[in-house]
């Protein structure tokens, strides 16, 4: 006999009685609990959210107001600070701090003034991704037939077309690449994520009874679409945006390491860890700051999608 | 137990010295601890099942109907499922305390179970005579085209027609009904003594639920074996058992004969399931109703669980679990394999 | 486009209108649902088609419940999602106050959906797990505004939670808080929101554990009184649709069997389709097991994109003949017992139609 163990619809089962009870005086002791509501009180208790969001919210203030951390300059030189002087690490937070680098600017300096770069890209990015690729998505997951299969096949080419390499195209026809042509250029090949997850849920969405309910009632098609599909599609969307963010984040540093994405005079992590790898013998700190920072905010975003699709669909645990 | 001595017709087991019954459970508990709390999915349940005999567990969802079986298959998912007290004494051995190796041994070769869900259950990317010849290659270590073989003649045993054609089929390739007789094949091959059959033919359409039903209990008088039929349907349940334990909120609150059980009721609970179903040879006005919802796990209802939806529930009930006591006739004469876990079985069976 | 918008008024107008008790409100002609069995990727082509509705003509008449019973595929949910609009319709007609709604859309549609609503089998997926108890109770109204004004809506939806028998204060709960009896109390309270006067039931019980389901059909046979509603009753359980239904519905394979009043149904059924049905169910009574005769069915349905010629029964039938595989049997009453006023004279779709009692007369 196959060991086929159904324990865990058995569980489910035993503890998946109502929460109203049939005693109508409790009734009012209970609080109405929307789904969202459960996903974040489930979330608070999570230590993976807490130290990730306590991080990405540091990130945010650091990008916001970088005067706050500090008041040297991040392009300012002064070759009186020699590159091979020792960090003084005991001075936290002064420009000194985390040593200086080639042309004798602050790393720590530095450091601060490249998070701005860095999380404008990601979110820009994962803004533009989600927008877009999550309307292309419903569109074709909600109308199918022959809609569907154009921008299905929309969404192969783009998704045919390798990540870095294409981003390198595209950013070779640019002449001035700030950081929107960086966001740009990330987006552009980006959306075909988004758009395949959102197709997929809406799809799967689009056959509930609840939605047969709401035709029945002779609901649109807007209100179809962004009072029943949208909201329930949203979950696995967010989980797949968060995560991508962090990868948004360091295809910026490995475009701008290799020369393409952001260059000097912008200030980024990305850009640092290129000028660093030349002094990596005798100035590693020149390189592993940066590097750090990048590793640590790649993985905040991680953590968090992680934290959140554990919240927003407990089965998967 | 009364209800033991009542089936004496039943023959020898096969096998072993041992003389009480094939399978007991005694005050068996399981909880589930979770993240509201624990739930207790079983508190305190005793039954026992002979050769050849059909015992029917009733009870709706939520009753531990399920729990219970799954904890004498040792399917039970531990952590978070945990078996804090209880024996399951298979012919007077306690299964709790076997070792793994043990009581896979058990497992297959003398309790074999048969789910609801036959697709899922079977594997979908091996054809089901490579499936039904596993348990004879794994258990007999028989040779891939003997088992092949073996294969075909169970097929035919559950009257799968065409079986020597459809054995290289794959599950998905099979309706419903066909599916089910594999599993139920699958669940003979080894001979078991005893087989659990969790809600066998819910799934299923009446008309092929007759056929299966009448398949395994034609099978279960030709190997003798002891069968656990867990369901809710009381109509099923009439057609096959010989005998119930009907289950509410992880006890047993009444056991009876089948006939007996139907004719006079001794808890409130059976005596409202039986009100409550519509029957097909009388239209009637106004189903009865029992009022209420089943109750919630993490939190039973003190005293009798079923106090707060019971049209006979005093004080008493909602201080005193009711234990499950013997239940008599009006003149006291002995009413052999009744009990109920009512404190008014007195007034819901005499009226 | 104004000729267009005219004639939606007139459709408007004509479902406005009362129907008496006893007179059809719902004619259904010869429907048919194919649904296309296509190959290739880019390229379809259609090799096929499942006919999982395959010309089937009933009445509903005003104040009634119709049952409708059949095993899984045989289409019955698909004529419940056909009579809602949500399937268009392959061929075939539905009357509603003899407008044919089957080739209605926008306006007209939507009228028509306010007086048509459903009832779904799984109170788990028929309710949207994101809006509250009020917001789902309360949507009817928000798609059609003309039927509560704003202010009156918070009381419109408390006042049909309590009709339900829910406890109005449980308006800004979640679907995922109730138990499934409550659900389907949900399902029940927003199919009632708009007054329709037909309400198409889906397996409305067919989840529900026992001692829920007969909540759940009173209070269904509560409200038909109160609101004087029709139901289409659509099951496979036998029992709880003879005590439900007025008049009931046997389908087979897309195809309706047998029709007639419950009586002639159950009691008297000539078709051997639903004599096998009947026979099989489980009747919750030990002392019938000895004397009661089954008739087993041998074998499966066949599958509906490859229906046997002729009788669809034929294949799994103790009575099929030659005549079975070469002519379909039209629903109609049998030959032999036309102009007789006996029960066995009702539509029965059956070649060698005769009277068998399966069911015992208490």
């Amino acid at each position: 006999m196959p060991d086929v163990t159904k324990t865990a619809t058995a569980v489910e089962d035993a503890v998946a009685t109502p929460s109203v009870d049939a005693s109508e005086p409790s009734a009012k002791q209970e609080k109405a609990r929307s789904l969202w509501g459960d996903a974040w009180a489930d979330l608070r208790r999570n230590p993976y959210f807490i130290v990730s969001s306590i991080l990405i919210a540091l990130l945010l203030l650091v990008s916001a107001w970088p005067g706050l951390f500090t008041s040297a300059s991040p392009t300012a030189g002064d070759l009186v600070h020699h590159f091979l002087s020792k960090p003084e690490l005991s001075k936290v937070g002064s420009p000194e701090w985390l040593g200086y680098d080639g042309q004798g600017r602050s790393v720590y300096a530095r450091l601060i003034h490249g998070t701005r770069a860095s999380v404008t890209v990601g979110i820009a990015v994962t803004a533009i991704v989600t927008i877009v690729g999550g309307f292309m998505g419903m569109i074709a997951g909600y109308f199918g037939g022959i809609v569907d299969t154009v921008l299905s096949r929309i969404t192969d080419i783009f998704f045919g077309i390798p990540f870095l390499l294409g981003a390198m195209v595209v950013l070779q026809s640019f002449v001035e690449r700030t950081v929107w042509v960086v966001v740009f250029a990330l987006a552009f090949l980006g959306w075909t994520q988004i758009t395949r997850v959102m197709r997929g849920a809406v799809i799967t969405i689009k056959q509930a009874d609840y939605v047969h309910a709401a035709k029945a009632l002779g609901a649109g098609t807007t209100r179809i679409l962004f009072k029943h599909i949208l909201p329930n599609a949203m979950a696995p969307v967010i989980v797949v945006a968060t995560i991508a963010l962090g990868g948004y984040i360091s295809a910026e540093a490995t475009l701008s390491f290799l020369g393409l994405g952001l260059a000097a005079p912008t200030v980024s992590w990305g850009v640092d860890i290129s000028a660093g790898v030349a002094q990596i013998r005798v100035a590693p700190h020149i390189l592993l700051w940066p590097s750090i920072m990048l590793s640590l905010t790649v993985l905040a975003f991680i953590m968090l999608g992680e934290a959140v699709r554990n919240a927003l669909d407990p089965k998967l645990r | 137990m009364s209800i033991i001595d009542k089936t004496a017709a039943v023959p020898a087991p096969r096998g072993g010295d041992h003389t009480g019954p094939l399978l007991e459970v005694k005050d068996l508990h399981v909880e589930f601890h979770t993240r509201d709390g624990v739930a207790k999915a079983v508190n305190g349940v005793n039954y026992s099942v002979n050769a050849g005999e059909t015992l029917a567990v009733l009870g709706e969802s939520g009753s531990g109907k399920s729990v219970t079986a799954q904890a004498i298959m040792g399917i039970l998912d531990m952590p978070p499922g945990k078996i804090p007290q209880g024996e399951i004494l298979f012919r007077g051995e306690d299964m709790l305390k076997m070792s793994e190796e043990e009581r896979r041994k058990i497992r297959g070769r003398k309790i074999a179970m048969i789910f609801q869900d036959a697709l899922s259950s079977l594997n979908p990317v091996l054809n089901v005579g490579y499936q039904l010849g596993e348990m004879f290659r794994v258990h007999h270590g028989m040779s891939k085209k003997d088992a092949k073989v073996k294969a075909i003649e169970l097929m035919d045993k559950v009257k799968i027609p065409a079986a020597k054609a459809r054995v290289d089929d794959y599950p998905h390739q099979f309706s419903g009904g066909m599916r089910q007789r594999i599993m139920i094949a699958m669940a003979l091959a080894l001979e078991p003594d005893l087989i659990i059959a969790d809600e066998p033919t819910t799934a299923l359409d009446v008309t092929v639920q007759a056929q299966v039903m009448d398949l395994l209990a034609e099978l279960q008088q030709e190997y003798n074996m002891g069968l656990i039929l867990i369901t809710h349907d009381l109509g099923v349940v009439a057609d096959v058992a010989d005998k119930i334990a009907v289950m509410y909120a992880g006890r047993i609150v009444e056991q009876a004969p089948v006939h007996e059980l139907y004719k006079r009721p001794a808890h409130p609970y059976t005596r409202g399931l039986l009100d409550s179903i519509p029957r097909l040879d009388q239209k009637g006005q106004e189903l009865y109703a029992i009022k209420g919802l089943p109750p919630n796990l993490l939190k039973v209802p003190t005293g009798c669980a079923f106090n707060p939806r019971c049209p006979k529930a005093d004080d008493i009930c909602r201080t005193e679990i009711p234990a499950l006591v013997p239940v008599t006739e009006q003149d006291g004469a002995d009413l052999p394999g009744r009990k109920s876990a009512c404190h008014f079985w007195k007034e819901t069976i005499h009226g | 486009m104004a000729d267009l918008s005219n004639n939606d008024e007139a459709v408007a107008a004509a479902i406005e209108a009362p129907v008496a008790a006893g007179e059809p409100i719902l004619q259904v002609r010869n429907l048919q649902k194919h649904f296309p069995l296509t190959q290739g990727i880019l390229f379809k082509k259609q090799v096929g088609a499942v006919k999982a509705v395959d010309g089937v003509s009933f009445d509903l008449f005003q104040g009634e419940t119709l049952g409708i019973v059949g095993e899984s595929g045989c289409g019955k949910s698909t004529v419940a999602k056909l009579l809602m609009n949500l399937e268009r319709a392959t061929a075939g007609e539905v009357f509603y106050k003899g407008q044919d709604i089957t080739k209605l859309s926008g306006r007209a549609l939507k009228a028509v959906r306010r007086n048509i609503q459903m009832v779904f089998q799984d109170p788990y997926t028929s309710l949207n797990p994101r809006m509250t108890v009020g917001d789902i109770i309360g949507e009817p109204f928000d798609i059609h505004p003309e039927v509560a004004p704003k202010g009156d809506r918070r009381r419109k939806v408390q006042e049909l939670l309590d009709v339900v028998g829910l406890n109005p204060e449980y308006i800004n709960r979640y679907p995922h808080q109730f138990s499934g009896g409550q659900r389907q109390r949900i399902g029940i309270a927003r199919g009632l929101a708009l007054n329709p006067e037909i309400i198409i039931c889906d397996e409305p019980v067919s989840a529900l554990d026992v001692s829920v389901q007969a909540q759940v059909i009173n209070l269904m046979g509560k409200l038909q009184d109160e609101f004087n509603l029709s139901y289409i009753f659509i099951a496979h359980d036998l029992s709880i649709v003879r005590h439900i239904s007025d008049r009931v519905g046997v389908m087979y394979l897309g195809k309706m069997a047998e029709i007639g009043t419950d009586e002639q149904i159950y009691e008297h059924p000539t078709h051997p389709y639903t004599q096998a049905l009947l026979s099989a169910v489980p009747v919750p009574d030990p002392e019938a097991r000895a004397h009661r005769e089954r008739i087993i069915l041998t074998g499966d349905v066949p599958s509906p994109a490859n229906p046997p010629s002729g009788c669809s029964f034929r294949t799994r039938c103790w009575k099929a003949q030659e005549k079975c595989s070469q002519e379909v049997p039209v629903l109609a009453i049998p030959q032999r017992f036309q102009g007789q006023d006996i029960p066995a004279a009702h539509s029965s779709a059956c070649h060698f139609a005769e009277e068998k009692q399966v069911v015992p007369v208490s």
